[in-house]
Order: C-alpha cells, then sequence, then structure tokens
C-alpha cells in the first residue's frame, strides 16, 4: 500500500528541516564569536539538500529528501581594530564570524514551516488511511 | 450482481489517490531542494485509461506480465508547470501543493464514503431486515 510511504517521505522532510534549524541555531550561537585569525574565525554554515533517489527502483514515484553536505558562508569576515582585546592578533586586529542575524531568522523560519506542513502531510495520511481501516464498519 | 466491479470507479479511484497523495508529499518534502521539479499526475487520464480495457497491454506469451493497474508508469508521471522562477530551479510552489494534497484527501475521503454506502447497502440487503 503505497499511502504508508508517505510517512516515510515526510519523515526524511522533517528530519531534514530539524538539521537546518541545528545549523541555524549553530549559526546563532556563534554570531559574536572572535578570534585572532582568519582561519579561525566561525563562518555561517548553510545545508544542502538532495533528493533521495532510489537507485533500486528507478520507477519510484516519491522520493524523499537528505543533507548533501554543509556549505560554509564565503561572506567576507568583519575585521576589526581593537588592540585592548585580549584575543587580537600582532597587528591589533580581531576578527568576527559572518553570520547575518537578519538571514538567520529568516531561515529558521523558513526552516519551522517546511517542518510543519511535513508534520501535517504526516497527519492528514494518518486520517485517511485510519477511515480506510474503518471501511464498511 | 458483479461482485468483480461492486465498488466500480471507486475502488480504481482510491488506488491512484492514494498514489497521488503519495507524489505530492514528496513535492512537500524537497520544498527547499535545490533543482527538485514538482511532479504531479493528470488524474482524469489516468482514471479513464484503467478504467477503459482498450489500452490494456497485448499478451502473446504466457511470461509477459501485464501492468498492475494502479501503479503509475513513470511516463505518466508529469512535471509541473512553475508559477514563478526560483534561482535554485526549484519549482515546488508549497501552498499550490498544500492546496492539492488537502483537495486529494477530501476526493480520497469522497471515494471512501462511496464504498462504504454501497457495502452498508449490500448488508442491510442481505440482512433483509
Amino acid at each position: 500500500m503505497s499511502m504508508f510511504r508517505i510517512f516515510d517521505t515526510a519523515a526524511t522532510g522533517m528530519s531534514a528541516q530539524t538539521l537546518r534549524m541545528n545549523l541555524v541555531a549553530s549559526n546563532m550561537a556563534n554570531a559574536d564569536a572572535v578570534s585572532n585569525s582568519r582561519d579561525e574565525t566561525y563562518r555561517a554554515r548553510q545545508p544542502v539538500f538532495q533528493t533521495m533517489l532510489d537507485q533500486f527502483n528507478p520507477d519510484a514515484v516519491a522520493h524523499g529528501v537528505r543533507m548533501a553536505g554543509v556549505v560554509e558562508s564565503d561572506a567576507p569576515l568583519i575585521q576589526e581594530h581593537a588592540p585592548d582585546h585580549p584575543l587580537a592578533n600582532e597587528e591589533g586586529y580581531i576578527f568576527r564570524s559572518n553570520v547575518n542575524m537578519v538571514e538567520e531568522m529568516a531561515n529558521m523560519l523558513s526552516a519551522s514551516r517546511s517542518y510543519q506542513s511535513n508534520v501535517e502531510v504526516a497527519n492528514s495520511a494518518k486520517q485517511l488511511l485510519l477511515a480506510t481501516l474503518r471501511m464498511g464498519q | 450482481m458483479d461482485f468483480d466491479n461492486l465498488f466500480g470507479i471507486h475502488e480504481r479511484a482510491l488506488v491512484l489517490r492514494s498514489q497521488r497523495a503519495e507524489i505530492l508529499s514528496a513535492n512537500l518534502a524537497n520544498a527547499d531542494t535545490p533543482g527538485y521539479k514538482a511532479r504531479d499526475i493528470d488524474f482524469k487520464a489516468m482514471l479513464q485509461q484503467q478504467m477503459g480495457d482498450g489500452m490494456r497491454m497485448a499478451t502473446t506469451s504466457s511470461g509477459h506480465i501485464q501492468a498492475e493497474s494502479g501503479t503509475v508508469p513513470p511516463a505518466q508521471l508529469l512535471y509541473r508547470v512553475p508559477s514563478q522562477p526560483s534561482l535554485d530551479g526549484n519549482t515546488v510552489d508549497s501552498e499550490r501543493e498544500h492546496a492539492a494534497f488537502g483537495t486529494n484527501a477530501i476526493e480520497y475521503q469522497t471515494s471512501l464514503s462511496f464504498v462504504n454506502s454501497k457495502i452498508s447497502g449490500l448488508r442491510k440487503a442481505l440482512k433483509g431486515e
């Protein structure tokens, strides 16, 4: 029965959106992270989603989603001259992370909306299945 | 009374509706996947094709397997025409898919209630009360 596969598909969507929210949380927590070199500074991380193609069943009609990887933003870091800062390097510079709070908030809202829509899909599928089980009663 | 075709069109409609729900759920799961193209089936055309026996494949050998009714052949799985372009090549419009999924669920329940009323009608006839 194909209706059962809806739960699998919705679950992959929920899990992918949860990972995305995890990354948003990580970005927000590290938004104010400071370091003394360009390489060690925290950069905003974003997930890359990918459709889960079933290689054993190329004729399958529906495919779930998974996270293919995480990319680090290459937006420029904020370089600040602060010789008094305890983490300042020899030239007196510190580097702040390139996390954009507004972008992260929008990303979080989008992720939670997508999560919700997957939950609703699973709920509707459950109701339809229960109604089918009651058929003829 | 023909018991092979007791529920008529509703039996096939239920199978097709559940498959369409599966396709639409995949669209919603992939709402943020770069390059994903939203898919759907032409429900009316597929139901007509499954109801009409003229479209069955010819079997000339005992080894030939007739396509199972209720499966969606890849050629019937169409791509949705996007209403607005997106930079990452994704054509899923969340609201549209949601509406389609909801409508499909209601129509599934409609078919289900037709089947149910058929069953209760038969029950009544069998009991003869």
